[in-house]
């Protein structure tokens, strides 16, 4: 926290003096009214100056017009600074991550990632703006009201010794009671949230297994933990404003008892204890705007440490100094993939996931990649648009260490369809542009019939411009891992990676869907990591992978020989004599 | 994953909700604008809600007023206090020993008429000091009054938690309730996520403003009426005086209100397309790399941050200056009354206790009326979310159980389908007159392309949906004639969207049978092949499977459900396999325990693996939501149709390159 608002008062430097002295000029501007109201009972009223009164009435008028001028000025300056600073945040934040490689995100994760620069933001911003136009306003009025009530009269100012610490203390007994409160209050929320969610996920299996009832209980469970701190938060804060109100009226009555001594020794003007009374009031709702504020620093200070935690991090892949490009040398076919020795671990991981992987990917090939969870094949060819870097032996494309070129020379080479078909907001044109915004409509319909997708996004009422909701969430599985497939092919690279993109299709969508790839793609490279084994009996290169080593390359009859781990995949989906 | 399409979507859950914190509007206007639709009607259904805490409520509002009518007295009683000292002061520099009547015949004879005049209105003893002992009754009294009136804000404030937190539990209960009598159909035509915000945010939203806004209406209208009473009591000159200032300051600060609200709504939708484009930029973050989209990505974040920061730093400006207009028309009143106030009671027609009194009493004024204005706000945010929760509430129930059911413990497992049709939409058929005859024992399987509709029978045997023409037998019985909970209690499901809820592994395997034992619970963890892998968990049984755990796979929380089902022990079975994301070992360990599941059962099988199809005794084969084929393998190849291009393109190949 304290190093983003370093952060502030260093590019808006100029600003925030202008929101200190704004607040001070508002400061003495709300002090110097009750002065005024004091000058008009001693020395108006109480000798029968109505001419006096008259002309401090006139300028007490002036104090006031700017006093609303430079409160003005105040919230101006300090929601423009605040904005301003959460707007950097968010920018800052927003690149920072788009430089980050899968292990970065992964540190993180994506959902965190996203609080991080929405809602955590929001709090640190939200934390500036009041702190400009009320922190700093707080304690300079607590200050000046207690300078001021001492000018009153010092020997009644010994009451402010008292009523500002009992007030302190009180408030600070209400804070230090709701603040834990209101985080079990949250937690039984998110468990009210989430038996409520299991319910309506599991509907048909709790109604297969006529377990209403039980259901009921732990909703009811839940449901009365809930009433319970929420009954002890709402009693809390009945008895918050009651208390302070309380302390503010004790505080007025003890002071005119008090000052009813000093008026009566002589040696307090009346009009001071008038005065008086309305600085003691100003002080308490200072102490009272300060104690609140300071609840709500952990919060903020929480978030500005986990915006803080992302802007340091160091991207771990980067683009080199000086790159190669990816040109094919002497007009070869492009998008030969070799991996050399590859091994990668995770940061801080014991053992490598993957380990001493050698094999080639010819262009016009298809190179299928299969093997059991967990056995690193996404990993595998993550590796290839260094999402990941490898943590030993190289990837080369067309000879070139895919290191030492531009990670986008390199992108435009590949069509990913990721193992989660991810699609943006939008419509099926722009999503399916995105690989390539010159595509005609032409080039669009021609992916979807080779992805199999034509047939119902000509079906939609709106075609391709369909609109598509967040995340596809208007799609079925199986279109949106379609639409992925087209996606690609719509970019027509030289290389093709599929990361178990057939999964949510059946058998007869997957087998047409291979058959018209095969075609379309012949001349690019292809990868393809593949649950099922029929998906990929064609391929002209298995690699089988077995917990990160390779257990056997060849095809698939090859591999039926002489690959126990193959063997194994092939026999637990086919039966026998489908095999062979 | 082939049956997705046909479960609706989760995404609605998932989607998060627009970010919120403390400020996110002005204080106590955190309504988002949404209004109700039948603003009357809700409202009568929600006080109506109230009715059985009619009592405690009427206590509350008597609270309620007698601590406003203790405030509102306060001051004009403290005035008392303020002139007995001024009195004292001034008696105290009179010479003593001379009457008032002297005292003032001397200030006239010195040419002060106007401190004369004033004086002519005071209870004055020259040369006496202030009377401390009155002072002091007077303060003792205000004191008393205050304290009684923290005592009873108190007590109002804490007997209305509890009402409010009772009308809140009853209405989640009820809402929850309302839950288990829905028919699956609103749960698949309804996203979970809108659901779920009924009963949880609009619920919350309707306790904070029943928490926040009922007293506070009492409360405000009251100290209203109190203030206005007194302040013509004390002066009608001052009052008028203030009846212009402070409408006026609740005019501005409405108008500005209005257009710092306007400005809060451009903010929120501001956020949330900017969450909305970052999230999708994060989540996809791989897929924006790898088609180089990173540029544009930016490109538009940037578009989209600095709306952002316009709309929430007009929206912070404009609500920022509400304080400080209203302290400006508050000082104009207040300078106003200090000059005329003070020339009064230099006049000798007001005592300065009372101007006292006035300034307190202006002050309070503004507060209960733009108190008013933010609840009217509030409220309607609040019944909107009431009439949310209430729509729910009034959604078509199931058709009640049959009344004199029929109860089946022991079946053979023999079931029939008569003529049986059902559709979804009313104008689409998709099941027409379906005849089904299943012996005991015998395997059914159903196949069909992705979204064939391959649950719909599912759904039609469990009485998730009821069909609309023909019956369901189990043994020769109606299954319209059985309770539903009672029907479903014969099958055995397995789905292939393993659902676990949070709970420990014991109590999800024990979940379809109360009471089961221990050694039940471990035999059918044994029987699923599950038992090895949950004793290699270090609290075993007692693991909780609380959201996502990361240590229980996909593949093992199916195995998971399949020991649930086996715990059951069912007459029949419903089984969706599941093949996609489950690693290969473990899919040998769920199939062969769903194949011992099966064994001399009854069993409806979702199929994916050709396995299943061929061994079974019965094949439905669906499309498009109907069944067009039907009968064993051999049947259904040799006659050519759907089924035997279905299976050829699955095996063609395989064949192929193996013959």
């Amino acid at each position: 926290m304290m190093r983003l608002l370093a952060v502030l008062v260093r590019d808006y430097r100029k600003a925030l003096v202008l929101v200190v002295l704004l607040a001070l000029a508002q400061t003495f501007a709300n002090l110097y009214l009750p002065d005024l109201n004091a000058k008009i009972i001693n020395d108006g009223v109480a000798k029968g100056d109505t001419g006096y009164i008259l002309r401090m009435g006139g300028f007490m008028l002036l104090v006031t017009v700017l006093l609303v001028a430079v409160s003005v000025m105040l919230a101006y300056w300090g929601s423009k600074v605040a904005m301003s600073f959460g707007r950097d945040l968010r920018s800052d934040l927003f690149r920072k991550v788009e430089s980050f490689s899968q292990n970065e995100v992964n540190q993180f994760g994506a959902p965190s990632l996203i609080t991080r620069s929405t809602n955590d933001v929001q709090q640190v911003q939200m934390m500036v703006a009041i702190g400009l136009t009320m922190m700093i306003v707080a304690p300079l009025m607590g200050f000046g009201g207690i300078v001021m009530a001492v000018r009153q009269d010092v020997p009644l100012s010994a009451l402010l010794v008292v009523i500002i610490p009992v007030m302190g203390v009180v408030l600070g007994l209400i804070i230090v009671r709701a603040v834990p409160l209101f985080r079990s209050m949250q937690v039984k929320l998110d468990r009210i949230n989430q038996v409520t969610r299991e319910v309506l996920t599991g509907m048909r299996v709790i109604r297969a297994f006529a377990r209403g009832e039980y259901e009921e209980q732990r909703f009811d469970e839940a449901n009365l933990d809930l009433t319970d701190t929420g009954l002890r938060v709402a009693r809390l804060f009945a008895l918050m404003f009651p208390a302070l109100f309380g302390i503010f009226n004790l505080s007025t009555v003890a002071i005119m008892y008090f000052g009813a001594f000093r008026v009566d020794s002589g040696e307090m003007p009346i009009g001071n204890l008038t005065a008086f009374l309305a600085y003691v009031m100003q002080i308490l709702m200072s102490v009272m705007m300060a104690t609140m504020m300071l609840a709500m620093v952990p919060r903020a200070s929480a978030s500005g440490d986990r915006i803080q935690q992302v802007l340091e991090v160091t991207p771990s892949i980067g683009d080199p100094a000086t790159p190669l490009r990816l040109v094919a040398t002497d007009g070869a076919r492009r998008g030969r993939i070799e991996f050399k020795g590859v091994e990668f671990g995770y940061p801080g991981a014991e053992n490598p996931v993957l380990c001493d992987i050698s094999f080639t990917v010819a262009p016009g090939r298809t190179t299928a990649i299969v093997g059991s969870t967990g056995s690193g094949k996404s990993t595998l060819i993550s590796l290839i648009p260094r999402f990941y870097d490898v943590t030993g032996g190289s990837i080369e494309i067309d000879g070139h260490d895919i290191r030492a070129v531009n990670r986008d020379d390199l992108w435009s080479q590949i069509g990913f369809v990721p193992q989660k078909a991810f699609l943006f907001t939008g419509t099926i044109a722009s999503n399916l542009r995105f690989g390539s915004q010159a595509a005609s409509d032409a080039d669009l319909w021609h992916a979807l019939s080779i992805a199999q997708a034509k047939e119902f996004v000509a079906d939609m009422s709106d075609g391709l411009e369909a609109p598509v909701k967040q995340g596809g969430s208007n799609l079925s599985g199986g279109q949106r891992q379609r639409l992925a497939i087209a996606r690609a092919l719509v970019k027509r690279p030289d290389i093709y990676v599929f990361d178990d993109s057939f999964s949510a299709l059946d058998f007869k969508t997957d087998s047409m869907l291979r058959a018209a790839l095969k075609s379309e793609v012949s001349g690019a490279a292809v990868i393809i990591v593949a649950q099922r084994v029929s998906s990929i009996m064609q391929a002209d290169q298995i690699v089988v992978l077995d917990q990160g080593t390779v257990s056997g390359i060849g095809t698939h009859r090859e591999l039926l020989e002489a690959c126990e781990t193959y063997r194994e995949i092939v026999y637990s989906q086919l039966s026998a004599e489908e095999v062979a | 994953m082939s049956e997705r399409e046909e479960i609706a979507s989760d995404d609605g859950a998932k989607k998060p909700t627009p970010p919120s914190g403390p400020g996110f509007g002005p204080p106590g206007l955190h309504g988002t604008g949404v209004k109700a639709k039948d603003f009357k009607g809700s409202f009568k259904r929600l006080a109506g809600r109230l009715r059985p805490e009619l009592w405690k409520i009427c206590l509350i509002v008597t609270l309620a007023i007698t601590s406003v009518v203790l405030t509102v007295a306060a001051p004009k009683i403290l005035a008392q206090a303020t002139d007995l000292i001024f009195e004292g002061a001034i008696s105290s520099q009179l010479p003593a020993g001379a009457t008032k009547e002297q005292a003032i015949a001397a200030l006239k004879a010195e040419g002060q008429d106007q401190l004369a005049s004033m004086l002519s209105s005071m209870e004055l003893h020259p040369g006496q000091g202030v009377d401390m002992g009155a002072v002091g009754d007077v303060l003792l009294f205000v004191l008393g009054l205050y304290l009684a009136g923290a005592l009873f804000t108190w007590l109002q404030a804490y007997l209305m938690a509890g009402v409010v937190q009772r009308v809140v539990y009853g209405l989640r209960r009820e809402v929850d309730l309302k839950l288990a009598r829905l028919p699956l159909q609103y749960f698949d035509g309804h996203a979970r996520g809108d659901t779920l915000s009924r009963l949880t945010n609009d619920i919350d939203n309707i306790q904070q403003t029943l928490q926040q806004t009922l007293t506070q209406i009492i409360t405000a209208v009251l100290t209203l009426v109190g203030v206005l009473a007194m302040m013509f009591w004390i002066s009608p000159l001052l009052a008028v005086i203030s009846l212009i200032t402070v409408p006026l300051s609740v005019v501005v600060t409405m108008l500005i209100a209005k257009r710092s609200q306007k400005q809060f709504a451009v903010q929120w939708k501001a956020t949330g397309s900017l969450s909305g484009h970052v999230e999708e930029m994060f989540t996809g973050h791989n897929i924006v790399k790898v088609f180089g989209r990173q540029k544009e990505a930016i490109a538009r974040f940037d578009e989209e941050n600095d709306q952002l920061f316009r709309a929430s730093f007009k929206a912070q400006f404009i609500s920022g200056i509400i304080m400080p207009s209203m302290m400006f028309i508050g000082n104009l009143n207040y300078a106003a009354i200090a000059v005329l106030g003070g020339l009064r009671v230099a006049s000798g027609t007001m005592s300065l206790g009372h101007v006292q009194a006035f300034i307190q009493y202006s002050r309070q004024f503004t507060q209960p009326i733009t108190q008013t204005a933010s609840v009217a706000n509030v409220l309607q945010s609040a019944l909107a979310s009431s009439e949310r929760v209430f729509e729910l509430l009034d959604e078509a129930e199931e058709t009640p159980d049959a009344a004199e059911p029929v109860v089946l413990t022991k079946i053979s497992g023999r079931l029939s389908l008569k003529d049986v049709s059902f559709r979804y939409a009313p104008d689409t058929p998709l099941i027409e007159d379906l005849d089904l005859e299943v012996s005991p024992g015998q395997t059914v399987a159903i196949v069909g392309p992705t979204g064939a509709g391959k649950t719909t029978l599912v759904n039609l045997l469990m009485r998730f949906y009821e069909i609309d023409g023909g019956s369901i037998f189990i043994d020769e019985v109606d299954t319209r004639n059985m309770t539903r909970a009672d029907l479903r209690r014969l099958f055995g499901m397995v789905l292939q969207d393993a659902w676990l809820f949070g709970g420990t592994i014991r109590e999800n395997i024990a979940y379809g049978k109360d009471g089961a034992t221990e050694e039940e619970i471990q035999a059918a963890a044994e029987a699923a092949h599950v038992d090895h892998f949950v004793r290699t968990l270090a609290e075993g049984y007692d693991t909780r499977l609380d959201d996502d755990s990361a240590h229980v796979s996909q593949g093992e929380r199916q195995l998971l459900t399949i020991a649930r089902a086996f715990l059951v022990d069912p007459q029949i079975l419903i089984l969706d396999e599941a093949t996609s994301s489950v690693d290969t070992r473990t899919e040998v360990l769920i199939q062969k325990a769903m194949s011992r599941l099966l064994r001399g059962r009854t069993s409806f099988v979702i199929a994916h693996r050709l396995s299943t199809i061929r061994d079974a005794d019965v094949i439905l084969v669906m499309n498009e939501g109907s069944i067009i084929e039907k009968g064993t393998h051999e049947e259904l190849l040799a006659a050519r149709g759907f089924y035997y291009d279905l299976y050829n393109s699955q095996f063609a190949e395989a064949l192929a390159e193996a013959s």
